[in-house]
């Protein structure tokens, strides 16, 4: 098994007309990692996201998800099994929490009572209050709440994958942080392998075991942060110069606790 | 007498039961049948730009045809229709009322079922029906738990859009056969009866809000998931319709239909006939106010049982003849001719509702005019005046030919506003009719024709096909042959012409008959 990625890729392509998204990418994701890719907008790391359940098919190279070849999988079975949290939280305005979070189980086919007893576990997972949010519309939460509901909707399948697009990126800086150390617990606690897309070096830092970092549909470099760190691209440098300089400058324009 | 208290409010409730049931059952299934046809392709070609444009743009076009002209359309396209199944399957249907109007009224209710339905399924967000894929569902799926849902309101609208329109519209389907509400607003402007006009547009506005409010029920209901709105929404539509199918399931479907012309003068005959033929102790129906082309062919197919025409018309409208005979031999060709289709004509009623011209009677004293001939003589300082065919029409130029005919000026005009502007002198002469009313009431005089270059326009009792052998039939309307003579039906269509409730076509039949026969 630990001879096997959880997701894999080898030497996969996928163009857009002359816009090569995705250049010649491989990248193994083993079992139970957090992956971080990293990169500017265009880079090409949504796409990369996308392929693995099939939102977007690759035209060449291959991938796999748990041993399997993407392309011989069924992409509605595939996408089941795979927990994906969108931008924003993708929730559907006409359902309640309860609905959003239970859609997928739905699906399959569960139960309508195994469903709620479902939802009721995810709700306490997420920290929402169950009395308060099970039945409002999404319209009626905070964005912090949305993604929290998201990331809920995501786990309702107990998949083993979790895929994440830019998940924090639109909330505030406080909601941002609580939900990426609550994120980072439960992928401890049930066991998930994560991949998750940021263009914020700090947040990838702070959450994944390791890094990818994309640019122009290239894979530039991956390992932890402390390899990245090595690394001899300017670019891949720079995206970790940007944090140590927030870091040096806080310390100066703060009073460092107890210093007082 | 005040407008509350006149008594054709009670006649025209009476016909409520009747007309409300037809338009509301012509109206929901032309909707139904629009809906069923429409949301398909809307949801088909959502993501296809040239199948919708296409699409829209025809819808568009249909659109542009105005209601009475679509409708009418549809009877001698669906009269065409039946003729190739009666040949080719043995099978024939009926190409007038409900199923004219229904299809018509389809098409017409399809472009905003189409475009709000597009609008509503291409304004949803993207990012929503990528979220639907990425937990799982299949495009059926989507569709209907996420894209329909999220496109109901949008959607809604234009059902409810279409649905007043269908309503509205549907009063345009009387002349092609289709009984509606539409019946009282036709009946009422050509017999001057504005208390049918008020209430056909008050009980046609009435259902339409009702539908309107209904379906928005169903729409809040759908929209907030409350299952007791929904259906309280679709329960008052269903009562709607049963309700409407009360009367027909009473009514024998064995009645003789009398039908009639969009004119006063035919109204008052068909309402003769009718009581002519219950007297009898026959069960008989008016269905009034049909398309003067529409009415021949439904007598023959059987659509309609009988009725009144005009030997002129036929002569030329049906025969396609140009030449003109003497009434003797016109009568009797047509009478054999139509006799080769199993139309029974059953004899005149003893008066002509032909062109005339028509001039003041003491300016003709004055001027010595007693015939078309002696006009001609004056014409050219004269001025006529005719409604809006007369002039394109064969008896005009046999006029201009036979008579050397040459006036100063010609004018159209709105026949019911000819005969005053005659009197008053603002025009010399008219192109009348000799069996209007207006030419007594003005003291006018109808010229002769001593070179008959007009056709005799003898007004004539037609029966249908399946009527041919029908002696009870025959036996209740020979008493009417001959009877009425021309100044008893213009008295007749000049009381149809007043504004009270003696003047309806049912009081103006039974004066009509105490005058001729009930004596």
């Amino acid at each position: 098994m630990s001879s096997r990625p959880m997701i894999g890729y080898a030497h996969v392509t996928k163009s857009f007309g002359a816009l090569k998204a995705v250049d010649d990418v491989s990248l193994d994701i083993a079992e139970g990692e957090f992956v971080a890719i990293v990169g500017g907008s265009g880079s090409g790391k949504t796409t990369l996201l996308r392929l693995a359940n099939r939102l977007i098919e690759a035209d060449g190279g291959t991938i796999t998800v748990e041993g399997d070849d993407v392309r011989s999988v069924d992409p509605v079975a595939l996408r089941r099994r795979i927990g994906y949290v969108f931008q924003s939280g993708g929730l559907f305005p006409h359902l309640s929490v309860a609905d959003n979070i239970g859609i997928t189980p739905k699906l399959l086919g569960v139960p309508a009572a195994d469903i709620a007893t479902r939802v009721d576990e995810l709700l306490e997972l997420v920290q929402l209050d169950r009395a308060a949010h099970r039945e409002r519309l999404p319209d009626a939460l905070s964005g912090g709440q949305r993604q929290r509901v998201g990331v809920a909707r995501a786990l309702a399948a107990r998949p083993r994958i979790v895929l994440m697009d830019e998940p924090f990126g639109a909330l505030d800086p406080l909601t941002r942080d609580a939900l990426g150390d609550d994120f980072r617990e439960m992928h401890r606690k049930l066991g998930l392998t994560t991949v998750m897309i940021t263009h914020d070096m700090t947040e990838a830092i702070l959450l994944a075991d390791r890094i990818a970092v994309m640019r122009s549909g290239k894979l530039l470099a991956q390992g932890t942060p402390v390899e990245l760190s090595k690394s001899s691209d300017a670019y891949v440098l720079e995206l970790l110069r940007t944090p140590r300089r927030q870091v040096e400058r806080l310390n100066a324009l703060l009073p460092q606790s107890g210093a007082a | 007498m005040s407008l509350f208290t006149d008594p054709r409010w009670g006649e025209a409730l009476a016909h409520l039961p009747d007309y409300l049931g037809n338009h509301v059952r012509v109206s929901l299934a032309a909707l139904a049948l629009g809906l069923i046809v429409s949301l398909p392709l809307a949801i088909l070609t959502r993501n296809r730009p040239t199948p919708r444009a296409i699409l829209l743009a025809l819808a568009s076009i249909v659109q542009t045809v105005p209601g009475l002209a679509l409708l009418a359309l549809f009877y001698p396209l669906l009269l065409l229709a039946a003729s190739v199944t009666l040949a080719w399957f043995g099978v024939s249907f009926s190409a007038f009322g409900f199923l004219p109007a229904m299809l018509a009224l389809a098409l017409y209710s399809m472009l905003p079922v189409l475009r709000n339905g597009i609008t509503g399924l291409n304004g949803i967000d993207p990012a929503l029906i990528e979220a639907a894929k990425g937990v799982g569902m299949t495009a059926p799926q989507s569709l209907v738990m996420v894209e329909l849902p999220l496109a109901l309101p949008v959607m809604m609208a234009g059902i409810r859009t279409a649905a007043v329109w269908v309503i509205g519209t549907a009063t345009l389907s009387t002349p092609i056969g289709q009984t509606s509400l539409g019946n009282y607003i036709f009946a009422g402007l050509q017999t001057q009866n504005w208390v049918f006009v008020l209430f056909g547009c008050f009980a046609s506005a009435l259902l339409a809000l009702a539908v309107d409010q209904l379906l928005g029920l169903i729409e809040s209901g759908l929209r907030r998931r409350s299952r007791v709105r929904a259906g309280l929404g679709a329960a008052g539509i269903a009562a709607l319709v049963a309700a409407t199918l009360v009367p027909t399931m009473g009514r024998s479907s064995q009645s003789y239909v009398v039908g009639a012309k969009t004119f006063a003068e035919q109204y008052v005959l068909s309402a003769l006939m009718r009581d002519r033929l219950q007297a009898a102790g026959l069960s008989a129906v008016a269905r009034s106010g049909l398309g003067s082309s529409v009415i021949f062919e439904a007598l023959k197919a059987g659509d309609i049982d009988l009725y009144v025409d005009y030997s002129g018309t036929l002569w030329a409208n049906q025969l396609h003849r140009t030449d003109i005979k003497p009434r003797a031999e016109l009568l009797a060709e047509l009478q054999t001719t139509l006799a080769k289709e199993n139309i029974t004509l059953l004899g005149e009623l003893g008066f002509e509702n032909a062109y005339a011209l028509v001039i003041p009677k003491k300016r003709a004293e004055a001027l010595g005019i007693r015939t078309i001939a002696d006009l001609a003589a004056h014409a050219s300082t004269l001025s006529i005046a005719g409604d809006y065919e007369f002039f394109s029409r064969p008896e005009w130029a046999a006029l201009q030919k036979a008579y050397g005919l040459s006036f100063r000026a010609q004018r159209q005009m709105q026949p019911d506003f000819m005969y005053a502007a005659v009197a008053s002198g603002e025009v010399d002469v008219i192109a009348g009719y000799t069996s209007d009313g207006l030419i007594a009431k003005y003291d006018l005089v109808a010229l002769d024709d001593p070179r008959h270059a007009i056709p005799p326009y003898d007004a004539i009792l037609l029966l249908a096909p399946k009527r041919a052998a029908d002696e009870r039939l025959q036996a209740a309307l020979k008493p009417l042959l001959g009877k009425i003579d021309i100044a008893t039906m213009r008295e007749a269509n000049l009381r149809a012409a007043g504004n009270d409730a003696n003047s309806s076509p049912d009081a103006v039949a039974k004066w009509l008959w105490e005058k001729v026969g009930g004596r």
